[in-house]
């Protein structure tokens, strides 16, 4: 079952590869991570995308707390929260698909951020389905490159995960 | 008054009390070389190699309640103490090594002798630092030496630049630490410690099952009251050796892998297991299918809530000090004077004693070739189960575990996790430092012997008086059994065939060396050798080169599928006899 991982961490160098290193070390997944520091400059925050059976989770949770760095970390799925996914894709634009290609950027929702005589550049914010449903919608032809951040989620209304 | 990084970290360590520095110079650390050579507060022991360093300080820590230093140069220097932190990381030990590393403006560069020591040692630390800064050296050391020892313990690296142990700052040892990420539980959760107590007052057939966390935790009094007061049989893990007297009636002796029978029995068909310290390893439950067969009811005490229920199921969990949650479970039970069932107790007690009667530990000793178990009940008797035991890996390991009795902890110091060849000797030197009036003995084979013989060298240089047992059998004899086993006798390279005459090697050292090959003189020579005081003896023991370790039980079964010894092969296993008065299975 797909999880998403919230994770407060010490702003320090090699705390990044700490946590990777742990998840490759025990033979788990990362599907996806995304990673800034907060408003509080000393702590930076992780989401992390993984998958795995209830005690692979659970075991997750427990060893990343165990590293000295980890501050707080919880599991998003545990109720309600929001997530979002930046993708910027990269388009070809030419003749009647440029039209085309803007229609379909509306409809999404999504903004054209470069324009070039045979491309745009969408830039697309929304769950990870959204963008998924977005690609398959167009021609794969026209696809030049797609580059995606993978997720970032928060809890919520009053659930706050802070020191 | 600015001094230099060097003399900042060597203030570091005397300010922490240490004694001993093991370690070996080279170009990244010789400023702090010089910084110890100007200083008289601890000693530096030199060793012949960075791996006999690591381990020579972690037995340090094992067998004393102090914590041990290792310090080793960059590049080589650093990547040859990574099997040393990897052993004392598997096994929970506190222990700060400091590691040289090429100056701050090469790093990266290739530069000579250069590695990644944090990327390097990474998987095998509890944490590590890579010092950039001497403003901020003495806060390292301050807070390494506290995440070392708090908590589950472990191994703590520090990578110190050249140019920082060089650059100057004005020295302050911070008072306290304060990691705000890092909050060790000590207190158990009183509700749940009240749960264990009810699981107990339930029991028909409890059992207590103690691991290395006991010995960490320094609660061996608190264990041994405890089973004491509920009078219930008790078994210790290789790691938890002398948690629970091993000479004691209600001890059962080692479980897994080549445990008794009797325990591997008793842990496979009690109701209620209290596992204290101890994270059910694959060498001790084997199958956790098989094991959880038996319905029954698991309280675990460990402090590291990752180690609770990572392999089997468990009903109360209790993350916490096990001295001080041990010390609340007692008095709970006082209180409430609340016990397992009496009379299902006694039925347990008559299946167990069924159980104990074959003696799965008897082995055949005739005048002619010398048994190794043989040797380690002398060793017994000649120290009277007083003398301080560290041990390579192999055959010799489990026959020392099986049948040395450990009445006390931290009496018996071996590489529980990681399995480390050439742990035995440098670990001796170690333990003897720390215990430097006990008697110090170090069991080996011809093959762990070899991975770190040089340090005999080490041991003539600092009067360590140890006496090694050298189990000889002219083979790799735990990898001979296994290819007995599973791979059709062929002895694939494990037939050592080209051993070094151990005697003349032990002199070469300046060592006294002995051979013993009749039985007969199996007690004399262990006499002597002890009698010896101020010498290191080196006893090569020409022992049975087909004995095999019994019970045995192989990958994948359960607890009640031993692979018995040969004079206990024709006979059924004692079965579990349901119909004793324990009532219904829980």
């Amino acid at each position: 079952m797909r999880h998403i991982l919230s994770v407060l961490i010490e702003n320090e160098a090699g705390a990044l590869s700490r946590v990777t290193g742990l998840f490759s070390a025990r033979g788990y997944n990362i599907d996806s991570l995304t990673v800034q520091t907060t408003e509080d400059p000393t702590m930076s925050r992780m989401t992390i995308v993984t998958h795995g059976s209830e005690d692979v989770i659970e075991q997750i949770t427990k060893q990343l707390n165990k590293l000295i760095e980890v501050v707080k970390v919880i599991d998003l799925n545990e109720a309600d929260h929001i997530e979002r996914e930046l993708m910027l894709i990269k388009v070809r634009a030419t003749g009647k698909d440029r039209d085309e290609m803007k229609r379909m950027a509306d409809i999404f929702r999504g903004r054209i951020i470069d324009v070039t005589e045979k491309s745009y550049t969408i830039e697309l914010t929304g769950p990870g389905e959204k963008l998924d449903a977005f690609i398959k919608a167009l021609d794969q032809a026209v696809i030049l490159e797609t580059v995606r951040t993978g997720a970032s989620g928060i809890g919520r209304g009053e659930r706050i995960l802070k020191l | 008054m600015e001094i230099s990084g060097a003399e900042i970290l060597a203030r570091c360590l005397a300010e922490e009390n240490v004694e001993f520095v093991f370690g070996y110079p080279g170009g990244a650390v010789l400023e702090i070389y010089d910084a110890i050579f100007k200083q008289n507060k601890f000693k530096h022991v030199l060793v012949r190699h960075e791996q006999a360093a690591v381990h020579a300080a972690d037995a340090y820590s094992r067998s004393s309640e102090k914590i041990g230093v290792a310090l080793v140069t960059s590049g080589p220097g650093a990547t040859n103490a990574i099997t040393g932190i990897a052993t004392a990381f598997m096994d929970s030990i506190p222990m700060v090594v400091i590691s040289g590393q090429v100056g701050t403006p090469m790093i990266g560069s290739d530069a000579f002798q250069e590695v990644d020591m944090v990327g390097c040692s990474r998987p095998v630390v509890k944490h590590n630092f890579l010092v950039k800064d001497v403003k901020d050296l003495a806060a390292t050391v301050k807070k390494a030496f506290y995440i070392a020892t708090t908590g589950r313990p472990g191994p703590v690296v520090i990578d110190i630049p050249k140019d920082v142990t060089q650059a100057k700052a004005v020295f302050e040892y911070p008072k306290s630490v304060s990691i705000r990420s890092y909050n060790p539980p000590v207190k158990g959760h009183p509700g749940q410690i009240k749960k264990a107590a009810q699981l107990l007052s339930e029991a028909k057939r409890p059992f207590i099952y103690v691991g290395g966390g006991a010995v960490l935790g320094n609660a061996a009094a608190e264990v041994t009251e405890l089973v004491r007061l509920l009078n219930v049989p008790c078994t210790n893990t290789l790691m938890g050796l002398g948690a629970f007297p091993g000479s004691d009636p209600q001890f059962v002796g080692m479980l897994g892998m080549h445990g008794t029978y009797e325990a591997n029995m008793a842990m496979q068909y009690a109701d209620t297991i209290i596992a204290i310290g101890a994270r059910f390893d694959d060498r001790v439950i084997s199958n956790p299918t098989q094991f959880l067969s038996q319905a029954k009811k698991i309280v675990q005490i460990d402090i590291d809530p990752s180690s609770i229920a990572k392999r089997v199921k468990v009903d109360v969990p209790i993350v916490g000090d096990v001295k001080d949650v041990l010390k609340d479970l007692i008095a709970i039970l006082k209180d409430s004077n609340t016990r397992p069932n009496e009379k299902a107790l006694a039925a347990w007690w008559d299946q167990i004693n069924d159980w104990r009667k074959p003696n799965s530990l008897w082995y055949p000793q005739d005048d002619e070739i010398i048994q190794p178990q043989f040797v380690m009940q002398k060793l017994f008797e000649v120290t009277g189960g007083n003398a301080i035991i560290t041990s390579d890996v192999g055959q010799h390991q489990m026959f020392t575990a099986q049948y040395y009795a450990f009445n006390r902890p931290r009496q018996w110091i071996n590489s529980g996790g990681l399995g480390t060849m050439g742990f035995g000797l440098p670990a001796a030197m170690g333990a003897q430092l720390a215990n430097p009036y006990a008697d110090v003995a170090c069991i080996t084979g011809d093959g762990s012997i070899q991975m770190n013989i040089q340090e005999l060298s080490t041991c003539k240089q600092y009067h360590t008086p140890v006496k090694i047992i050298n189990l000889n059998n002219g083979y790799l004899g735990m990898v001979r059994q296994w290819q007995e086993f599973f791979y059709g006798t062929r002895y694939s390279e494990s037939y050592v065939d080209a051993l070094p005459d151990f005697v003349k090697l032990a002199e070469a050292y300046g060592h006294v060396g002995m051979q013993i090959s009749k039985p007969a003189d199996v007690e004399p020579a262990l006499r002597e050798a002890f009698a010896l005081k101020e010498r290191l003896v080196f006893m090569d023991f020409l022992t049975n080169p087909k004995a095999n370790v019994f019970p045995m039980i192989q990958n994948g079964k359960g607890l009640n599928q031993m692979d018995l010894p040969p004079h206990m092969r024709d006979m059924q296993l004692i079965p579990f006899e349901n119909n004793r008065d324990y009532g219904n299975l829980c």
